[in-house]
């Protein structure tokens, strides 16, 4: 993509940023996060369907921090990451130059972050197209046969923790399991202790989660866990018509208090 | 023991496998619903699956599993007891269909839990483990036995290993006596060789892992490390998937009075690992753990435990996330 | 069958010494006699102590081989464990595997000065080869011990560094950080670092023993360096993170090294030519 790879080389040469976030090809063809430093090296960039990876997880990294000021590739969904970090203020929008990509491939021009609040807002943020059919047929199902069915999934888990290292909004330094007093997820991989872990994640994750699909992408053992954050995404929207990451001075749905909200949950 | 070789038909290969698996625990890999490969304990002889590459776990949790008890205990007042784990429960286990690289890692687990003194829970579990290991006919871009001193068709760490012929039927190498006795259970399926060719894949050297330890020697402080490892998120995806690593967690389990210690698998990926109470940490950084992961396999193993701590299954780079393909940065590694 | 390695000897606590606000130190009794008999270790060696039903921790031995019949240990409520273990009382049960890893080796020092410097919680890991060099003190020509803690609360072992204070044939220096004084407080106040180079101890046929730490090690050497020392008559204990103590979890390797098995004692000559991951 020759515009992308013009403004990669661009934004190093006169030194607006130290690091361009990208995509290039492993030897596989696999596309894979590429840290452009060198402008000479601008020109590894690629963009097309193999690019599907949430770029936002490294902008909370110390490693890619340390290199400097940085300019990140960026779909809708890594956009919406980047305010929903900017809100929680994890990052700030000075430090980070957004290269957008449109829905059809095309680069964008986001000058500031008012620009990319308005492509996000003309945007569609439901859930991804893809993963609409599976979530209405899993909204089918009776509570038990959830339950079995999460059961059987969540049994696979290794707690290998690739969906929470793999989600840009999993920032925590410490995370919850990795708090043991009181110990509240086991450590261990069992059934019943990995229940507890997805079900804490994703309700960590319940109006924070982007719609991105990177958890279930990495899990490598196939769990769809990705469809636990969509679900409350899809439900806090019917609650309260938000959805997650749309301007930088959003406040995290389930930890705000609002005279409105509706109060039907409360059995 | 001498090895030698037998043929057996396609027929008899089923009928074989009937009789162990009506007999004691068969470990045989299937295709799962979500099509991801798994071994299952005595699948049916038609859900077995003959032609994966890899199977999304290693087989390692045989004699390694994900989580294992230790020992239980009960507390009454000052008053504690301790009640051991009876080894002597563990079962036979036939391990069939794993591929020369998953069963190589056998040798390299026994490098790690008996370099020293012997761990008492891995050495029962393979002494209890016979294992029917089947050639590679398919392999894909990510194996890499060849460049860590195996072969498609090793036999290292079989006791019988199967090479598929064209015709479909099979040559085995009855390598061990653990081998033997399988045989004997029904010497009348093995018959005499024949001089058909086995169907075996073949797989591109990527990189001379004797020149990879010599490099890693004086490699600690290069910028390698830093510049190669900036995508890696820091799960433990590739630890846990890799058929030789070995490193666990030790916890304990309370219900009330009484309750258990175990251990479970963990990762030197994730910061936890070496973190201290106090706060230091000396891997402190993502880029240190990757050093760490490559630097134990291939440099700190093959001096300490006369054991390269990789068998090039592929697993942890077919399983990133991020596409860190471990082949890749050796073979780079070896031109630094 | 031979007992699991994994499994802990059962021990009462037989004595509780409150050291500061947040560190005890148990004196530990075998419930069996037949584990008592069997069970020796060296000045150096660790274990894992647990409350079971919490989990493990690592410390050294901080008792004196030549003290028979008990082993003592003293910890920091830090962690889970830790805290744990603070709570218990006396008669209660710890569980204890060990003795792990290598040893101090104190026949090579025989004849030689020993320089015993350290910091804050460092002075347990260290408790165990002073005692056992003083209770072979005709073994050993001039011992000196520095000591040093943040203030005179954090000291841990009171009333035996007033018994070294008091015995003529042990030099003892110790010291507070400046504002940790107490107005009575008679010893140094200053860091380890400065208050060894006022004392200037001779580097001539002695050997330094130095736990403390990282950034009091840090600053220790290059006086230690000055002052003459050897990078092999420098040693050291390191305390990665550990988890079995036999170098199989994996979690205490730096470089080719498993701290639990070919440490925790290094002389300096040796931790040079480790990776900086401890």
């Amino acid at each position: 993509m020759t515009s992308l790879i013009i403004r990669a080389k661009e934004l190093l040469e006169n030194k607006t940023v130290q690091v361009v976030i990208g995509y290039e090809a492993g030897p596989t063809g696999v596309a894979r996060p590429a840290f452009i430093t060198d402008p000479a090296k601008a020109e590894s960039l690629i963009y097309d369907e193999r690019c599907v990876q949430n770029l936002a997880v490294y902008l909370t990294k110390r490693e890619v921090k340390n290199i400097g000021k940085m300019a990140i590739v960026a779909t809708l969904p890594v956009m919406r990451s980047i305010m929903m970090l900017i809100s929680e203020q994890q990052l700030f929008a000075d430090n980070i130059v957004v290269l957008g990509i449109s829905a059809d491939g095309k680069l964008l021009d986001i000058a500031d972050n008012k620009v990319m609040q308005g492509y996000i807002e003309k945007s569609d943020l439901s859930n991804p197209e893809k993963y609409k059919g599976l979530l209405t047929e899993f909204n089918k199902l009776s509570p038990e046969e959830k339950f079995l069915y999460w059961q059987k999934e969540l049994s696979k888990c290794i707690k290998c923790y690739a969906c929470r290292q793999a989600c840009p909004m999993c920032y925590c330094t410490r995370c919850t399991v990795e708090v043991n007093q009181p110990q509240w997820i086991p450590v261990k991989a069992n059934t019943h202790g990995n229940m507890e872990w997805h079900i804490l994640r994703a309700m960590h994750l319940a109006g924070r989660c982007i719609s991105c699909g990177e958890c279930g992408r990495a899990c490598p053992v196939g769990i769809p866990c990705h469809l636990l954050t969509m679900h409350l995404t899809d439900q806090v929207y019917n609650y309260f018509k938000v959805y997650a990451g749309t301007s930088e001075k959003m406040s995290s749905v389930l930890s705000t208090y609002e005279p409105n909200d509706k109060e039907s949950f409360i059995i | 023991m001498e090895t030698t070789r037998k043929l057996i038909r396609k027929q008899s290969l089923e009928k074989l496998y009937n009789i162990l698996s009506t007999t004691r625990k068969v470990y045989a890999p299937v295709i799962a619903s979500d099509k991801q490969v798994e071994y299952k304990y005595n699948p049916a002889f038609t859900d077995v699956t003959f032609d994966h590459i890899r199977s999304t776990l290693s087989v390692k949790n045989v004699v390694f599993p994900k989580v294992e008890n230790l020992f239980y205990y009960t507390n009454k007042q000052t008053e504690s007891t301790i009640t051991d784990i009876d080894l002597n429960k563990i079962q036979d286990v036939v391990l069939w269909g794993a591929h020369p690289c998953d069963n190589a890692a056998f040798d390299t687990l026994r490098s790690i839990f008996c370099w020293d003194i012997t761990d008492e829970f891995f050495a029962k579990r393979l002494e209890k483990l016979v294992v029917i290991g089947f050639s590679c006919h398919l392999s894909d871009e990510y194996c890499f036995c060849t460049s860590v001193g195996l072969t498609p068709n090793s036999t290292k760490g079989s006791d019988i290993l199967l090479s598929r012929l064209k015709n479909g039927d099979y040559h085995a190498e009855i390598l061990t006596e653990k081998g033997n006795a399988i045989v004997s259970i029904s010497p009348e399926l093995f018959e005499s060789v024949t001089n058909e060719e086995a169907e075996i894949t073949s797989v591109k050297q990527k990189f001379n892992h004797e020149q990879v330890t010599a490099k890693l020697a004086t490699a600690f402080e290069n910028p390698f490390w830093v510049a190669n490892s900036l995508r890696c998120i820091g799960c433990g995806a590739c630890a846990y998937v890799c058929p030789t690593c070995a490193c666990f967690d030790i916890q304990d389990e309370a219900s009330g009075k009484e309750g258990k210690r175990y251990r479970s698998w963990d990762s030197c990926g994730f910061g936890l690992f070496t973190l201290h109470t106090s706060g230091h940490n000396p891997r402190n950084v993502q880029s240190q753990r990757w050093r760490q992961r490559i630097m134990h396999k291939f440099s700190y193993m093959p001096e300490r435990n006369n054991s390269l701590g990789c068998v090039g299954c592929g697993r942890c780079s077919s399983g990133c996330p991020v596409d860190m393909n471990i082949a890749e940065q050796l073979e780079a590694l070896q031109n630094i | 069958m031979s007992d699991s390695i994994y499994k802990p000897y059962l021990m009462e606590i037989e004595q509780i010494v409150e050291e500061t606000p947040d560190v005890r130190t148990y004196r530990l009794k075998f419930k069996n006699a037949e584990e008592a008999e069997k069970f020796s270790f060296k000045a150096g060696q660790f274990g894992e102590y647990s409350v079971l039903g919490e989990g493990e921790s690592t410390f050294c031995v901080a008792s004196s081989p030549t003290r028979q019949g008990y082993i003592e240990c003293t910890f920091r409520k830090a962690g889970r464990v830790t805290n744990a273990l603070a709570n218990l009382e006396l008669g209660d049960t710890v569980g204890f595997r060990g003795p792990y890893g290598n040893t101090f080796p104190i026949e090579e020092w025989e004849g030689k000065n020993l320089l015993y410097i350290a910091g804050g919680i460092a002075l347990p890991p260290m408790r165990c080869v002073i005692w056992n060099t003083i209770d072979l003190r005709n073994k050993y020509k001039d011992i000196t011990i520095v000591y040093g803690a943040r203030s005179v609360s954090d000291l841990v072992y009171k009333h035996e560094l007033k018994e070294w204070e008091d015995r003529p044939d042990i030099k003892l220096i110790t010291t507070v950080d400046p504002g940790g004084q107490t107005p009575d407080w008679k010893g140094e106040i200053g860091f380890v670092p400065m208050v060894l180079e006022k004392a200037a101890p001779s580097s001539e046929n002695t050997v330094a023993i130095l736990c403390g730490p990282p950034v009091m090690i840090k600053f220790t050497m290059p006086v230690l360096k000055k002052l003459g020392f050897k990078d092999k008559d420098i040693y050291t204990t390191l305390e990665n993170r550990m988890k079995c103590g036999f170098g199989k979890c994996g979690r205490c390797n730096v470089g080719k090294v498993f701290v639990c098995k070919d440490g925790p004692v290094f002389s300096y000559e040796q931790i040079l030519t480790l990776p900086e991951e401890y």
